[in-house]
């Protein structure tokens, strides 16, 4: 089981891994902020916490076609099928892969990118624990997405309008304990409310991308 | 009989490919897959692997017996000869890989990036991986494909000596691979030529937006 967890880790590290790939498009991201919205210091305190949500979201969306989509070209997931290996557990992996790969690094660049927005003091570590609490969930409903369009040739936009609506719950709550936080309120019931979401996706979601790859699989 | 199939039907996407078949496979023996291009090879050979469910039909055999050989070749090519067999050989619970590297000579090129390599270095990265599951029946679907003479031998000592083993083999070619005693198997006369796939919606109205 820990072979293809270490296998797509080694994979996302090596060159072409499309490793940091979502790290720079936060980055981007976060520093075009400015320029578009203006450097008013007080203005962008104010929607730091959301905008950095937002930045995260995105740039894990940008990797999610990658999770199942090379081993589909290759072969590799027919045989993967096969093995013992139940595929319930191979779609957890994968997720777990993509969250080691893209979330935490985002959750670690998160306080860093925060200067950039100028975003108060006191509100970093809610940042930190929304992104801890939240970026899970978008990873195992990435894998999922990604179960369901595996086999589409450049179904990278079918599977980002499957997934956007399914992330509204995680945005809301991730970046509402975000915000409270910045405003010095206490943010503990969405914090607990995107943890929430976390353990109810891990906990259901590799069935259905199980699921979803045994139908695509035929 | 380690593999039993009965009356056998099975689909490609919307299409039923084959009907009626039935065959078996006992300990030892190699069945040789024999039809046109488009015959329902490697759909018969997904339907094994349980890929694909037959439509109607049943197929015996132990569980997770099967190793399948699909036409692709399912390497990394970002990661080394050696890696890909140990990502295999951890996958299948099995510890050792020297066996599959010595049997397809892969020694010398154990610790090249499979992207580097020539399309028949990846097929015999590919058949070695057979040996790292520990399986006993072997679904092969064209294995020998860009590999040469030499190679397509060395695979037949490989085959020869896993059903020397007790192990069966059954293999989808169109070359003569030198095994002997095996079986072969014609699929043409089975081809379902124009039968629809089971459809669940074949019974229902058809939909008019009168209804609405």
């Amino acid at each position: 089981m820990i072979g293809l967890l270490k296998r797509d880790l080694t994979l996302a590290l090596r060159a072409g891994g499309g490793f940091g790939l979502s790290l720079a498009f936060f980055l981007i991201f976060t520093a075009l902020v400015p320029f578009g919205i203006g450097p008013e210091t007080g203005r962008l305190a104010e929607i730091a916490a959301g905008l950095l949500w937002h930045g995260a979201l995105l740039a894990c969306l940008l990797s999610l076609d990658r999770i199942f989509q090379l081993d589909w070209e290759d072969g590799t997931l027919d045989l993967i099928a096969t093995s013992p290996l139940p595929l319930e557990a191979a779609a957890a992996l994968k997720a777990l892969a993509h969250w080691l790969t893209t979330g935490l690094p985002l959750v670690a660049a998160a306080p860093i990118l925060g200067l950039l927005l100028n975003l108060p003091g006191p509100a970093n570590p809610w940042l930190v624990a929304s992104l801890l609490a939240g970026t899970p969930a978008l990873s195992a409903i990435g894998t999922f997405g990604a179960a369901l369009t595996v086999g589409i040739k450049r179904g990278g936009l079918l599977l980002s309008l499957l997934v956007l609506p399914l992330y509204v719950p995680t945005l809301i709550f991730g970046a509402l304990t975000a915000t409270r936080g910045a405003q010095g309120l206490d943010a503990t019931t969405p914090l607990v409310l995107t943890a929430g979401i976390t353990l109810g996706a891990c906990a259901i979601l590799p069935f259905a991308a199980a699921a979803a790859l045994r139908v695509n699989l035929r | 009989m380690v593999l039993t199939v009965t009356n056998l039907a099975c689909a490609r996407g919307p299409a039923q490919v084959l009907a009626g078949l039935s065959f078996s496979l006992k300990a030892g023996e190699a069945l040789i897959l024999r039809g046109p291009n488009g015959s329902g090879k490697t759909t018969l050979l997904r339907t094994l692997a349980g890929l694909t469910p037959p439509i109607t039909g049943t197929i015996t055999h132990a569980e997770g017996a099967i190793a399948y050989g699909a036409h692709a070749d399912g390497l990394k090519t970002q990661l080394t000869v050696a890696e890909n067999l140990t990502f295999w050989a951890n996958i299948f619970g099995v510890r050792d890989i020297s066996a599959a590297i010595t049997t397809f000579a892969l020694a010398p090129l154990a610790d090249r990036p499979a992207g580097e390599l020539s399309a028949g270095q990846k097929r015999r990265l590919s058949l070695a991986r057979l040996l790292v599951t520990g399986r006993p029946i072997w679904a092969l679907d064209e294995p020998t494909v860009s590999l040469d003479t030499e190679n397509t031998a060395r695979f037949a000592v490989a085959v020869n000596a896993h059903l020397a083993q007790g192990g069966s083999a059954i293999i989808a070619t169109h070359i003569d691979l030198g095994l002997p005693g095996a079986r072969s198997l014609e699929i043409t006369p089975f081809i379902a030529k124009g039968m629809p796939a089971h459809d669940p919606f074949a019974g229902a109205e058809p939909f008019s937006g009168a209804d609405l």
